[in-house]
Formats: C-alpha cells, sequence, structure tokens
C-alpha cells in the first residue's frame, strides 16, 4: 500500500465506515464548516493554505441535486495552460459526506494539453463536492459545489450486479472529431467495472462482499503519461474518465487499469493528426 | 419507487402528518388502509401519485392481496412499517384467513419497507421475492433506511428490512386455497428483481413496476431490458392488471402502449446524443423536456431516467 492510499485510507477511518452523520445537515454555504472535509485536510494537505474559490484556476460542475445517487455527473475545468515551467500537476477530488472522501487523485503533466477531467460519481448524502488543484510548484487551488442527495429510491449501488460482472474489463476509448497536431484533444475511456463499495452485507452469510473497485487508471500518448489516477468506489460503476491529452506526431493512446484484485486491463488507441 | 423531496420542502405539511400519525396512534391499531375488491377475492390499494415523502407517510404505491380459503398473499406493503400495519388492519377487516405469504414486487422502498408489520403475525408468514431481491436489498437497505429518516421522519433499525426466504428464479406457483397464483421473475427490466403476480388462469395480474400509469416510469434496471419485457407482457391475454403505480385497468394493453412510447422516446434521443459525442450532463439538460406531456412527476424522474439510460447505452456495440 503506498502512501497515498494509507492517507485515503486513514481520512476513511477517520470518518467512520457510514460515513459522516445524516442526522447532522451539512452546510451549503460554508465548504470549510464541514467537519469531514476538516478532516481529510488535515490529513492531506496539513498546514498547507489553498486559495478559494479559484475560478481563475480551477471550477467545478455537478447538479444541484443527484438524480441518480449511482450517477452523479462531476466536470473539473481549469484555465491554466499546461506548460513546462507551470502546471497543474495534481487534482484532488473530495466528496465530503462519501464513506471514503478522497474519490479520485489525477496526475497530469505538460503533455496533458488541459488539466480538465470529467467523471461519474456515486454520492450517498447531502454533500459539498471539491476539485484541489496542486500546481508543480506545490501551491494549492479549491472549487466546491454542494450536492443534494436524490430521494428515497435512488441508491448508491447499481442497477445489475449480475451483468456488471460478466463484462468485467471491457473497455472503449473515444476521441472525436479531428485531431490536430500541438492542440489539446479529448478523450474519453469508458472501463466496464461493477466498482462496488463492498460496504453491502450479504443477509445469509452475514459477511460483507469485499470492496472491488478500479484503484488506478493510468494513460499515456506515444509513450508520455498524460494522465494518471488513483481512484475508489466513489466513482461510479462502469468507471467513465474525459480528458485532454496533447497530439503531436502519429501515436497510440494507450490505457491500464489495475483493479483491487490486482486484475490489469488495457486498451490502445492510434491517434493519426491532421 | 420513489425519491423525495428534501425534508424542508416538505415542512409546512409536517403538522399535518403528524395529526394523521396521532390518529392513527390514538386509535390503538393502525387504520385500515382504503382497498378496493377489483375481482373476488382480490383488493388492491392505490397509492398516490406523489413522491415518497412526510406528506403521504409513504402511501405512493399499490399495494394488494389475494384472498383465498387457506391462505392470504400480500402483494407489495408500502413504504413504511406503519403503512404495512395499515394494510395488514385492512387484511383483518376483508377476512379472517391467515396471511401466508408477503411477496415483494421488487427492491423500491416504497414497495416494501411495510413488510416488517407482517413480520411480527404468529404464525409468521414466508415473505417472497425474486431470486436477486436480496442481494439488490442488501446493497441498497443502508440508503433505503436513511431516506425513510430523512425523508419521513421513520427510524428503522436494520432488522426491520425484511429479506425473502422463498426465491423465484423463473416461474412459482402459490396455492391460497382455491385460488392460484403465478410468480413470475423477469430478466433486468425496472430492476434487476421485478417479480409479476398473476391470479388464477385470467388474471388480475400484479406487474409491479413493470408499468407505470400517470406516474412516470423510473429506469432503475436496464431501459432495453425493461422494453423486451413489455414485450413479453404484451402476449398475456389478461382481463386486468394491476400497476405499481397508476390505477388499476383492464385498458392495460394502452397503458403499456403509452409507457413503451415514453421510453422508445428515452432510448431514441440518448443514442442520438451519444453518436454525436454529447457528454452525459448536456444531453440530460438538452433532453430535459422532451416527451414527458402527460405524465407525473417529470421533474422528479425524467432527468435521472435520462441519466441511467446514457450510461446504459452507451455500451452498445
Amino acid at each position: 500500500m503506498n502512501t497515498l492510499r494509507s492517507l485515503l485510507l486513514a481520512a476513511a477511518l477517520a470518518l467512520g465506515a457510514s460515513g459522516a452523520s445524516l442526522a447532522q445537515q451539512p452546510n451549503a454555504d460554508d465548504p470549510e464548516a464541514s467537519t469531514s472535509w476538516q478532516q481529510v485536510r488535515n490529513a492531506m494537505f496539513p498546514g498547507r493554505s489553498i486559495t478559494s474559490p479559484a475560478e481563475a484556476i480551477i471550477s467545478i460542475e455537478a447538479p444541484d441535486r443527484a438524480q441518480d445517487a449511482a450517477i452523479v455527473p462531476v466536470s473539473i475545468r481549469t484555465h491554466v495552460e499546461q506548460r513546462a515551467e507551470r502546471y497543474i500537476e495534481k487534482v484532488y477530488l473530495v466528496i465530503d459526506n462519501n464513506p471514503s472522501p478522497v474519490g479520485a487523485v489525477f496526475h497530469f503533466t505538460p503533455a496533458s494539453g488541459r488539466a480538465d477531467i470529467e467523471t461519474r460519481v456515486r454520492v450517498d448524502a447531502y454533500t459539498h463536492v471539491r476539485a484541489i488543484a496542486q500546481m508543480n510548484d506545490g501551491e494549492l487551488f479549491m472549487a466546491t459545489r454542494f450536492v443534494k442527495a436524490s430521494g428515497g429510491c435512488s441508491a448508491p449501488p447499481g442497477k445489475d450486479m449480475t451483468a456488471a460482472m460478466a463484462s468485467l474489463g471491457k473497455m472503449r476509448f473515444r476521441v472525436d472529431g479531428d485531431i490536430e497536431a500541438g492542440k489539446p484533444a479529448l478523450a474519453q475511456l469508458m472501463i466496464s467495472h461493477p466498482n462496488n463499495s463492498g460496504l453491502a452485507m450479504d443477509q445469509l452469510t452475514r459477511l460483507y462482499t469485499p470492496a472491488y473497485f478500479v484503484r488506478r487508471v493510468q494513460v499515456s500518448y506515444a509513450g508520455e503519461p498524460v494522465l494518471s489516477a488513483d481512484v475508489d468506489f466513489s466513482i461510479s460503476e462502469n468507471p467513465n474518465f474525459r480528458f485532454y491529452f496533447l497530439p503531436r506526431g502519429e501515436g497510440e493512446l494507450k490505457a491500464e487499469v489495475i483493479d483491487t484484485n490486482d486484475l490489469k486491463f488495457e486498451t490502445v488507441l492510434s491517434v493519426a493528426p491532421k | 419507487m420513489k425519491p423525495c423531496l428534501p425534508p424542508f420542502a416538505c415542512r409546512r405539511l409536517v403538522l399535518l402528518t403528524a395529526l394523521l400519525l396521532g390518529a392513527v396512534k390514538a386509535a390503538g391499531a393502525a387504520d385500515a388502509l382504503p382497498t378496493a375488491e377489483i375481482a373476488p377475492g382480490v383488493f388492491v390499494h392505490q397509492g398516490q401519485q406523489q413522491v415518497w415523502s412526510h406528506a403521504n407517510a409513504g402511501d405512493v404505491a399499490n399495494l394488494g392481496f389475494v384472498v383465498g380459503s387457506q391462505c392470504v398473499a400480500v402483494i407489495d406493503t408500502g413504504g413504511s412499517p406503519q403503512l404495512g400495519a395499515a394494510l395488514l388492519a385492512a387484511v383483518r377487516q376483508a377476512t379472517p384467513v391467515p396471511v401466508c405469504y408477503v411477496i415483494n414486487t421488487h427492491v423500491h422502498p416504497d414497495h416494501l419497507l411495510g413488510n416488517q408489520a407482517f413480520a411480527a403475525l404468529e404464525p409468521r408468514p414466508r415473505f417472497v421475492g425474486h431470486a436477486r431481491l436480496p442481494a439488490s436489498l442488501s446493497a441498497r437497505a443502508p440508503f433505503y433506511r436513511d431516506a425513510l429518516q430523512r425523508e419521513l421522519g421513520v427510524e428503522l433499525a436494520a432488522e426491520g428490512v425484511i429479506f425473502p426466504e422463498v426465491l423465484v428464479d423463473d416461474r412459482h406457483e402459490l396455492d391460497l386455497g382455491g385460488v392460484r397464483l403465478t410468480l413470475r421473475a423477469w430478466p433486468t427490466a425496472h430492476t434487476d428483481n421485478d417479480l409479476s403476480v398473476q391470479v388464477g388462469e385470467r388474471g388480475p395480474i400484479f406487474l409491479g413496476d413493470l408499468l407505470f400509469a400517470g406516474h412516470l416510469p423510473v429506469i432503475d434496471g436496464r431501459l432495453l431490458g425493461w422494453l423486451e419485457v413489455m414485450d413479453a407482457l404484451d402476449t398475456l391475454d389478461l382481463e386486468l392488471a394491476i400497476p405499481g403505480h397508476g390505477a388499476p385497468s383492464a385498458d392495460w394493453k394502452v397503458a403499456m402502449a403509452v409507457q413503451r412510447s415514453y421510453l422508445l422516446g428515452v432510448r431514441d434521443g440518448v443514442r442520438a446524443a451519444i453518436d454525436a459525442g454529447t457528454p452525459i450532463a448536456e444531453t440530460v439538460e438538452a433532453l430535459a423536456g422532451a416527451g414527458v406531456d402527460n405524465w407525473l412527476l417529470v421533474d422528479e424522474f425524467h432527468r435521472r431516467n435520462l441519466t441511467a439510460a446514457y450510461a446504459e447505452l452507451e455500451w452498445e456495440d
């Protein structure tokens, strides 16, 4: 277990396996008042200042109300050119009131072109959702959104558990439109995986199903890393990522995915810029 | 199935609900839910066409029971233990015959959180569900209990969520004494654990949430699978069907056609957006007003359906 995962785990344990208390309604207007955020902050960024809001650097979009608690689209936009001398190195996605609040840590490089990322998450309760950008010099900037949990029938677990296991490991890349050398291009990576939290108990055996989720995603273009991500079960079933890369000449876009059973999945797409 | 409005949206109705609940408690036992005998020995309580909330005390799904000479079978129990108790009172009013079976048509809380009221009966009835119901309910029960607390202000212990012990993976018959029920477990459609209950040879049939009338259909399983299951249901020659939400009807094939039209609209709209490379959030916004005329609860469920359909259809070959 690497240091990051230890930190994530520590943060999760600090909050207790069931997440923050539902009885204590979080304050939509004051993102800093969230106790789970204060715990994550102390574990992940001790003693560091975080500029927020920081609209010139980072913004986040999510629906006000989670329509489907299992699939809440989150779009993180950055407004910094990824240059060798100054770029966004990491983006942390934090969902305060999920059982494991740090849902993902995305790592970017100058070859990413842009440090934007779009994905879908599970939302367990009324919560702040945060994107925290770390620059290559260590400076931190944060954007937050408040998402209300959906109603009574909508729950974070997936819709068809049998089907989810049957198509395990299938992957797809998609790059739309013309690709121009030197101009950031948008790509989508789809991974078929149940990505479950392991928090459900089998009523017959009284045992908890083991957590089983994608834990690492690495994407390279022509051998250069453009995106890598440490992720967990806050990411929805069938993890889906839209991100940028900077095409230069002909090359392969390649994704490698590792799950918590150490299964590895791989897919490639040839890209030929105009 | 029914999400709820946030608690503060219901606040002005809380007083009224408190008064209603107070009246129920003052009566010592729950007041009987109103039911209609839609065919001999077949009773239906029609839930309100609303989201599951404080204001309606979780009374939003259709519930029913079938009376034989030896046994009663209850089909869905309502959105709270209190509602289950009121349904039990209605059974008691209709017949002294014991409740042998409690059947859940699927996992959603507005159909199943009343189970607890029947689990206390002596002898205890057998709880019946789709073979995939236990797994789905295990995963969802903590969230449903939280929602019950949040939306209805009702505490339910983990043990208060009652799981089925008779599991149906294809077809199963129950003999109530002079009345035979045929239970059928369907492939993933509205949910991955939909079960229909047919009374006798010619119906009625309880379709659970495989059929919505009035209330917008809700996709929590597989859109394409649901359309296939509807094809199979359309071949049934039965006189009367009870949807999970909306009025029981002899014209149930018409209700099926209306539901199909909505689901096909969602499928085609979302498919086109995926083909065009439109991301999920933008697709949901773009289609938020499409194909929803004449449905109830559009604001509560249409965007959610588009979201679920997108996540399913983007994997089509």
